[in-house]
């Protein structure tokens, strides 16, 4: 071959052949690498770095480290089993003074606060105190605010002084670590994530299988319309994506709420009695309706896709073979739409456990998903940490998805659009 | 094998009454319009013996695949009747009708295996699992395919696949079998090897068989009798020796076999001879077939090997001699093909063998070519 030592294959101008076809690869590698480029510059910036930001932040733990230094390094040592001595409160005070300064003892205060309520008035009052302490410190700071009487608060910085921490975690799975370090499930009227979850799971298996109900036919009528009929019903199909999300869903609410179209129309008819109008928005129902009609495209064009592909012959080779109708369906055509079940399943599902904007706008308190959640830790309580854990859970919840309906079915035979 | 399943067959059609063994399938007067504007098929009449192999043969969109469909139940007819052994199904569902089918591109399940393919058919006519397994390891042995019953279709090349789908057509034991252009996706070769596999278990099962097609070397070959479709109406049905011996008009007389065509108009009647006048100014004498009277227009029809050069001395039976310029000569091995200038025509063809006095034809050179008026059929216009 050509890598022999007697006779090296060469291009006409003497470059040996293997040098000359790897400077043209790689011209070529380089120019397709140039072309996408663009796009992988911006995935890398736009979702690369903030999905690794966002497992970061779940885990970072720097304020009590970087804001208490001193304090986290006088309690080195410390035995647990008493308050910790004049120097450790030294420490302390002197930490205090200097945050109060620098004006950063505010996202000290509320990082302590999510593990012991009522950390954050503490530190509020004593840094206010500061200016009239004198020492021996440990007796004028638990003077100052009893909390530094307590050992509790001592073993809390101690543990949270290391710089990385699975309190995010635990948080949104409703546990919260003791004093002690162990696990226990947070207080009952704490405890909310969880049940969030498993709403989001089901409710968003229920949209999946509505959208495959409703979809299903729909898409077929697609494939088989002959072009001019199912060009109108591809355009009914597409019509809303092209309209504004907000649009569509408030829509819904005109649609379904206690005075809404719905419940005039069916007071009218006699349907149910003026008093006794239907609930449909601000709940389940709600989201459940508003979401599987915004959702339906996501199923319908996947399957469209796949049953397209599917001959019409078929289902007459079927026919003449003797099979009813129903039973050519079941065993034909039914088993090759598969692929299009499982992609608009998948994709179905996923968007829907990931919607913010809809549940929020028509799930009132009893339709709202966990994204909605993440939404409220990151916009109100500013609890960046633990939106950032139920983010990466909601992550991981997808991947395992994602990978369970690989092993299944096989991304490779999903068809999209 | 195939022995037991012939027997079978004979059992089940010495219940027949025998007015079904001649009319086994029958169009009445069928047409079809797909949009109520177009007939698609115009006034369709066939009548199919029973066993019997029929072609329907036709250029591209002449109706081929609408009759089979309205035969198989796909496509209602839009008027007339369709009658299979003496009974009208124009109401029944397909699968009720109990008609094997091969399509073009074999509609072979994917998601099946070839033997899951070919249990299929008994499957849904709840046969026990058993008789299942014995009909489909016999199907399979018809198509020589016994070791691919675990088989993928797609694991197939195009002739085993082919032979999959004869095999899934005949499994159930059909009387009648439809195929559309079955072997129109395979090589030449392969379909040489497909026809006589066909046609042997044609033999073999007697079963009726309807087959379409576009290519007419296959249509003749196959067929006990053919149909020429054009433009919606049956041109010919006949066996098919006489659909190239005796067309009976010129769309027939071209669409099978080659052709040479002359123009003219009728002028006398000579016994069973007719005269006619052809455009160029000379007067041929032909056998009438489909011309009109007199004064009527006429196409001349003539078999390319049926004309002959005046130096072979066949020349005494030719009643009609002309003198021809040769205008190229295409040597064929077996035989030539020589083109010459005659009655106003350059594409006149002569095939003559490859034998000696022949062997001398150049371009430029003169010759005195002839007929007999016995091979010169005078069509319609
Ligand atoms: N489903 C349909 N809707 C409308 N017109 C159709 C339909 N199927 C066929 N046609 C028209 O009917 C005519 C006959 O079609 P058909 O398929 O029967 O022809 P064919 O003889 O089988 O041709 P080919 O040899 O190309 O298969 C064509 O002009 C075709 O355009
Ligand atoms: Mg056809």
């Amino acid at each position: 071959m050509s890598d022999s030592p007697a006779s090296p294959l060469t291009t006409a101008d003497g470059v040996p052949l293997k040098v000359s076809l790897r400077r043209a690869v790689r011209r070529s590698k380089i120019k397709a690498f140039l072309l996408v480029s663009p796009l992988l510059l911006f995935l890398v910036v736009a979702f690369v770095m903030p999905i690794f930001e966002m497992l970061w932040r779940s885990v970072d733990n720097p304020e009590v480290s970087t804001h208490l230094s001193r304090t986290v390094e006088a309690l080195e040592g410390w035995d647990r089993e008493s308050l910790p001595g004049e120097e450790v409160f030294a420490a302390l005070a002197e930490d205090l003074r200097e945050g109060q300064q620098a004006r950063n003892l505010g996202l000290l205060s509320s990082r302590l606060n999510y593990e012991k309520s009522g950390m954050r008035s503490t530190i509020t009052r004593t840094a206010r105190g500061l200016g009239t302490l004198e020492p021996p410190y440990r007796e004028a700071l638990i003077e100052l605010n009893d909390t530094w009487g307590e050992l509790d608060t001592w073993k809390l910085i101690q543990r949270e002084a290391s710089p990385l921490t699975i309190s995010y975690y635990l948080a949104a799975v409703d546990r919260q670590l003791t004093p002690d370090g162990e696990i226990v499930r947070a207080p009952e009227s704490q405890r909310l994530h969880v049940t969030l979850f498993w709403r989001t799971l089901w409710m968003s298996l229920v949209i999946t299988v509505l959208t495959l109900l409703l979809g299903y036919p729909v898409a077929f009528l697609l494939a088989s319309l002959p072009l001019r009929y199912s060009n109108l019903l591809m355009i009914l199909v597409l019509l809303p994506f092209w309209t504004s999300l907000l649009v569509r869903t408030t829509t819904w609410i005109a649609i379904l709420q206690s005075q809404g179209v719905l419940n005039d129309l069916m007071v009218a008819v006699g349907v149910i009695a003026d008093e006794a109008r239907w609930q449909m928005i601000h709940n389940k129902t709600g989201t459940i309706i508003a979401m599987t009609h915004i959702l339906l495209p996501f199923m319908i064009l996947p399957l469209y896709s796949v049953m397209k592909t599917i001959p019409p012959s078929y289902m007459r080779a079927a026919r003449s073979l003797g099979g009813r109708p129903f039973l050519c369906f079941r065993r034909v055509y039914f088993p090759l739409t598969i692929p299009g079940i499982a992609a608009g399943g998948i994709l179905v599902f996923i968007l829907s456990i990931g919607y913010y904007i809809t549940p929020a706008l028509v799930g009132g308190q009893s339709g709202r998903f966990i994204t909605n959640y993440i939404a409220y830790h990151m916009q109100t309580s500013l609890n960046w940490g633990l939106a950032a854990a139920i983010a990466s859970i909601l992550l991981f919840v997808v991947v395992v998805f994602y990978l369970v309906f690989n092993r299944l079915i096989g991304v490779d035979k999903v068809k999209l659009g | 094998m195939n022995e037991s399943l012939q027997q079978e067959r004979n059992d089940s059609a010495s219940e027949t009454s025998h007015a079904a063994e001649a009319h086994f399938v029958r169009f009445i007067n069928v047409q079809k319009s797909y949009d109520g504007v177009e007939l698609v098929v115009k006034g369709f009449d066939l009548d199919i013996h029973k066993g019997e192999f029929v072609t329907l043969l036709g250029p591209s969109g002449s109706g081929k695949t609408t009759c089979l469909m309205m035969m198989a139940g796909f496509e209602t007819p839009t008027h007339g009747q369709i009658l299979l052994k003496g009974e009208p199904i124009n109401d029944l569902p397909p699968h009720k009708r109990g008609i094997g089918m091969v399509f073009q591109n074999y509609a072979l399940f994917p998601h099946m295996s070839v033997a899951e393919n070919l249990a299929f058919p008994l499957e849904v006519r709840r046969l026990s699992k058993a008789e299942i397994k014995r009909k489909v390891a016999r199907a399979l042995a018809m198509v020589r395919l016994e070791n691919f019953g675990d088989r993928r279709p797609a694991q197939l090349s195009g002739g085993q696949q082919q032979r999959v789908a004869l095999a899934r057509a005949l499994v159930f034991e059909p009387e009648l079998v439809l195929m559309d252009e079955p072997l129109g996706a395979l090589d030449k070769n392969l379909r040489e090897e497909m026809q006589y596999e066909i046609k042997r278990i044609h033999a073999e099962l007697g079963v009726s068989m309807i087959y379409v097609t576009h290519d007419q070397t296959e249509a003749l070959t196959m067929s006990d009798r053919i149909a020429v479709f054009n433009d919606g109406v049956v041109q010919q049905l006949a066996a098919p020796e006489t659909l190239y011996e005796a067309p009976e008009n010129a769309f027939v007389a071209n669409f099978i076999g080659e052709n040479n065509r002359l123009y003219g108009e009728v002028t006398e009647m000579i016994g069973d001879k007719c005269q006619v006048r052809l455009d160029s100014g000379e007067t041929v004498l032909a056998k009438p077939v489909a011309a009109g009277g007199i004064g009527a227009r006429t196409t001349l029809s003539l078999r390319p090997e049926r004309v002959d050069i005046a130096a072979s001395g066949a020349e005494a039976s030719f009643d009609n001699r002309f003198r021809a310029e040769v205008r190229e000569v295409i040597y064929l091995g077996d035989h030539l093909r020589t083109r010459v200038s005659v009655c106003g025509t350059d594409e006149f063809i002569l095939k003559t063998p490859n034998a000696k006095h022949y062997a001398s034809l150049r371009p430029g050179q003169s010759v005195d070519i002839g007929w007999s008026s016995s091979d010169c059929r005078a069509l319609d216009a």
